[in-house]
C-alpha cells in the first residue's frame, strides 16, 4: 500500500532460548500448543501482517496473552522479531542500528502506555517535556510546547504537581500529552485507557477522537475491549494466540465474525449502537420520508422514530435523502447471529 | 579427630611468606597508593577542628531542621552535641566523625559504580556478591593484621578496615535500588529514544536515590561500629578513649566515650533517614499509583 505508515509482513516472535530452531518447526506446520509443550518456547506472534494507513486509527484487539502488547512493541522495536519485516514511514525498522533506532524513536514515533510510565520524580510539565528533552530540544522551547499540550489535555494548574498526586485519568492525560508534544505522525497506544474507570475511560476516548479530528495522526491502538474498538476504531484487527484472525471495519467484524472466538468477543457488544443505518438501509431514490436521520447514525438513534413512522429516511450530509429503513430491516440486523 | 590427609604447613608458610614478600617489595607502593586516603582523612579532620564548635552545632541543628521541618530532631541534635562538648569529648568526637566521613565518602565513590555495574550485569553480580558476603562476615581482625603489616599502624589501615567493613551495604543497596526501578518507566524512557546514559542518569539513579541513601545511612552506622577496632591500630578519637577505659579499668571513661559514639550515631542516622523519607515522599512511595 502506497500510503501505508506502518506495515508488518509475516512478523513472528518466539520467546525462548533457541527461537530459530522453533521457527523452523513452526513454519513446518507444528501447532503453537505442541511447540510450547515440547520445546518450552512461547509463540508470541505468528506470521502477523498488519497495515495501518496514514491518518487511520487502527485498533488491535485480543484477550490477554493474544500477543497484542508484543505486537505494538515491534513497531518501535522495543522487541525484535524472530522473523518478518517491519516498515514504518517507509523505512525498514529492522535495518536500523542503535543510533538510527534511537533517532527514529526520538523524531518519528511516540507511545502511550497502559501503566502510564511517567517519571515519578519529575513534575507534570517535565514529564510532558521528557520526549523533547531526550530529542535535545532547548529548555525554554520544550517547556513552552509542554505547557501548550498540558492545556490541550485539560491539566492547567497541575504543571508543578508530581504524577503520584494525580488521579489515574489525569496521569494518563500526562502520558498522552507527553506523546502528543513530540509532534510526530505516528502514535502507539498500548491499552492506554484500560487502567481507567469506565466513565473516565469513555471521556478519554471522546477526547482522543476530538484531538484526532484536528491532528489526523496515524494511531495504532491496543485494547481488549470491543466497545472501545467500535467507538474509536477506523479499522480493527483481531488477534488470537498471536495470529490475526480477522481484520476490517469494526462493524463488519460485528456483523460477520470470522470464527467462534470473535463471535464470543462481539456477543456482548451493544449492536444497536455498533451497527450504522448506512450498512442496512435500502439504497435508492425514494419518496421523501416524514422523518429522517443523518447518514452517520446508528440503529439506536433510529429506533425511537419508528414509534411514529413506518419509514425513516437516511439523509446525506447535504440533506439529500439517499435511502430508507423499515423497522423490519433494523430488527433483522439487530437479531442476526444472536 | 579428622584424619590428616596431607601436610598443610606448606600452605600456611606459603601464605605467610607471600605476604612478607609483598610487604618487602610492594610496601612503599601500597603506601603511596593510599596517600590520597590519608590526605582526605587529614583534611577533613583538620577542617572540622578548625571550625568553631558553635558553628558545627549550628550546622547540624540546622541540617536536622531542614531534614524534618519539625523541632524534635534538631533539639535532640543540639542537646547531644552540647553533651559531647561538656564532657570534654569534643575533639575526640570530631576525629571519629572525620574517620567516619572519610570512610563514607570513599565508600560512596567506590560502591556506587560497582553497584550500578552489578545492576546491569548478572555475571558481575554473581562474582561480586560472594566477595561482599566475605567482606561482611570475615572478622575484621583477620584483615587488620595484613593491612597493618603493609601500611604500618596508623590511620591508613584503620581507614581501610573501616571502608572494607562499611562499603558492602552501599554496594548492595545501590544494586537493589537500580534493579527495583519500575520496568514500565524504563520502557517508556526507551520508547522515547533515551540512550543508556540518559536512562541511567535521568531515570535509574534518581529513582534509586532513596534506596541509595538508605545504603549511605547503613555505611555511616557500620563505620561508627568500627571505630573502637580502628583505634586499636592507630585511629584516635572516641574509640581510643573506649580502649583506654578498658585498659585502665576506668569504667567512666569507657562509658562516656561509648555514649559519645552513640550520640554521633543518632545524629547521623536520624538526619540521613529523614532526608531519605523526604525524597521518598517526593517520588511517591511506590513510584506509581495503581
Amino acid at each position: 500500500m502506497a500510503n501505508s505508515k506502518i506495515a508488518l509482513r509475516g512478523v513472528t516472535k518466539i520467546f525462548g532460548p533457541r527461537p530459530d530452531e522453533v521457527l523452523a518447526q513452526l513454519q513446518a506446520g507444528a501447532s503453537k500448543d505442541d511447540l510450547q509443550a515440547d520445546t518450552g518456547h512461547v509463540i508470541g506472534l505468528n506470521n502477523v501482517d498488519l497495515n495501518v494507513a496514514e491518518g487511520e486509527l487502527h485498533v488491535v484487539m485480543g484477550l490477554s496473552g493474544s500477543g497484542k502488547s508484543t505486537l505494538i512493541r515491534h513497531v518501535n522495536r522495543l522487541i525484535d522479531p524472530t522473523a518478518g519485516t517491519i516498515e514504518v514511514n517507509g523505512r525498514d525498522v529492522l535495518q536500523m542500528d542503535m543510533d538510527e533506532l534511537r533517532q527514529f524513536r526520538r523524531t518519528e514515533i511516540a507511545m502511550v502506555f497502559q501503566k502510564f510510565g511517567l517519571l515519578p520524580h519529575r513534575s507534570v510539565i517535565d514529564n510532558v517535556a521528557y520526549g523533547l528533552e531526550i530529542r535535545g530540544v532547548e529548555k525554554t522551547e520544550r517547556l513552552k510546547t509542554a505547557e501548550e499540550w498540558i492545556a490541550k489535555v485539560g491539566l492547567e494548574g497541575y504543571e508543578a504537581s508530581r504524577p503520584h498526586q494525580l488521579s489515574g485519568g489525569q496521569q494518563q492525560r500526562v502520558g498522552l500529552a507527553r506523546a502528543l508534544a513530540m509532534d510526530v505522525d505516528i502514535l502507539l497506544m498500548d491499552e492506554a485507557f484500560s487502567a481507567l474507570d469506565p466513565l473516565i475511560r469513555s471521556g478519554m476516548q471522546d477526547e482522543l477522537l476530538a484531538l484526532q479530528k484536528d491532528l489526523n495522526k496515524t494511531i495504532l491502538f491496543i485494547t481488549h475491549d470491543f466497545d472501545e474498538a467500535l467507538k474509536i476504531g477506523d479499522q480493527v484487527t483481531v488477534l488470537q494466540d498471536g495470529a490475526v484472525i480477522q481484520s476490517g471495519r469494526p462493524e463488519e467484524v460485528v456483523l460477520n465474525p470470522a470464527n467462534p472466538h470473535v463471535e464470543e468477543f462481539v456477543a456482548d457488544v451493544n449492536r444497536a449502537r455498533a451497527i450504522h443505518v448506512q450498512t442496512i438501509m435500502e439504497v435508492g431514490d425514494f419518496e421523501r420520508c416524514a422523518s429522517a436521520v443523518e447518514v452517520g447514525a446508528c440503529c439506536e438513534d433510529v429506533l425511537p422514530l419508528f414509534a411514529e413512522h413506518d419509514w425513516v429516511g437516511v439523509n446525506a450530509e447535504d440533506g439529500k435523502q439517499i435511502g430508507r429503513l423499515t423497522v423490519k430491516q433494523v430488527i433483522k440486523a439487530l437479531a442476526r447471529h444472536s | 579427630m579428622f584424619p590428616e590427609i596431607f601436610e598443610t604447613r606448606p600452605i600456611r608458610l606459603w601464605l605467610d611468606n607471600g605476604l612478607e614478600w609483598i610487604v618487602i617489595h610492594w610496601g612503599d607502593q601500597f603506601e603511596a597508593a593510599a596517600m590520597p586516603l590519608l590526605w582526605l582523612l587529614n583534611s577533613i579532620e583538620a577542617g572540622l577542628l578548625a571550625i568553631p564548635w558553635w558553628l558545627i552545632i549550628a550546622f547540624f541543628t540546622g541540617l536536622a531542621y531542614l531534614a524534618t521541618r519539625r523541632w524534635p530532631l534538631p533539639t535532640v541534635v543540639l542537646v547531644s552535641l552540647i553533651f559531647l562538648g561538656v564532657m570534654e569529648l569534643w575533639e575526640d568526637a570530631i576525629k571519629t566523625m572525620a574517620l567516619m566521613i572519610a570512610a563514607t565518602i570513599t565508600a560512596i565513590v567506590v560502591s556506587l559504580p560497582i553497584g550500578i555495574a552489578m545492576a546491569r550485569s548478572e555475571i558481575l553480580r554473581r562474582v561480586v556478591t560472594p566477595i561482599l558476603d566475605l567482606m561482611q562476615t570475615m572478622p575484621s581482625f583477620v584483615y587488620l593484621i595484613p593491612t597493618v603489616m603493609i601500611f604500618g599502624p596508623g590511620k591508613i589501615p584503620a581507614l581501610l578496615a573501616t571502608i572494607i567493613y562499611a562499603a558492602p551495604p552501599l554496594v548492595r543497596l545501590t544494586d537493589l535500588g537500580i534493579r527495583q526501578v519500575a520496568s514500565n518507566v524504563l520502557e517508556a524512557a526507551q520508547a522515547f529514544g533515551a540512550s543508556p546514559r540518559q536512562r541511567l542518569f535521568g531515570v535509574q539513579i534518581p529513582l534509586a536515590l532513596p534506596t541509595i541513601l538508605a545504603g549511605i545511612n547503613q555505611t555511616t552506622m557500620m563505620a561508627l561500629a568500627m571505630v573502637v577496632i580502628a583505634s586499636m591500630i592507630g585511629a584516635g578519637g572516641l574509640g581510643y578513649q573506649v580502649l583506654q577505659g578498658i585498659g585502665r579499668l576506668e569504667v567512666s571513661r569507657g562509658i562516656l566515650a561509648g555514649l559519645g559514639i552513640v550520640v554521633l550515631a543518632i545524629i547521623f542516622d536520624r538526619i540521613t533517614q529523614a532526608f531519605g523519607k523526604q525524597l521518598q515522599a517526593q517520588i511517591g512511595v511506590t513510584g506509581e499509583r495503581s
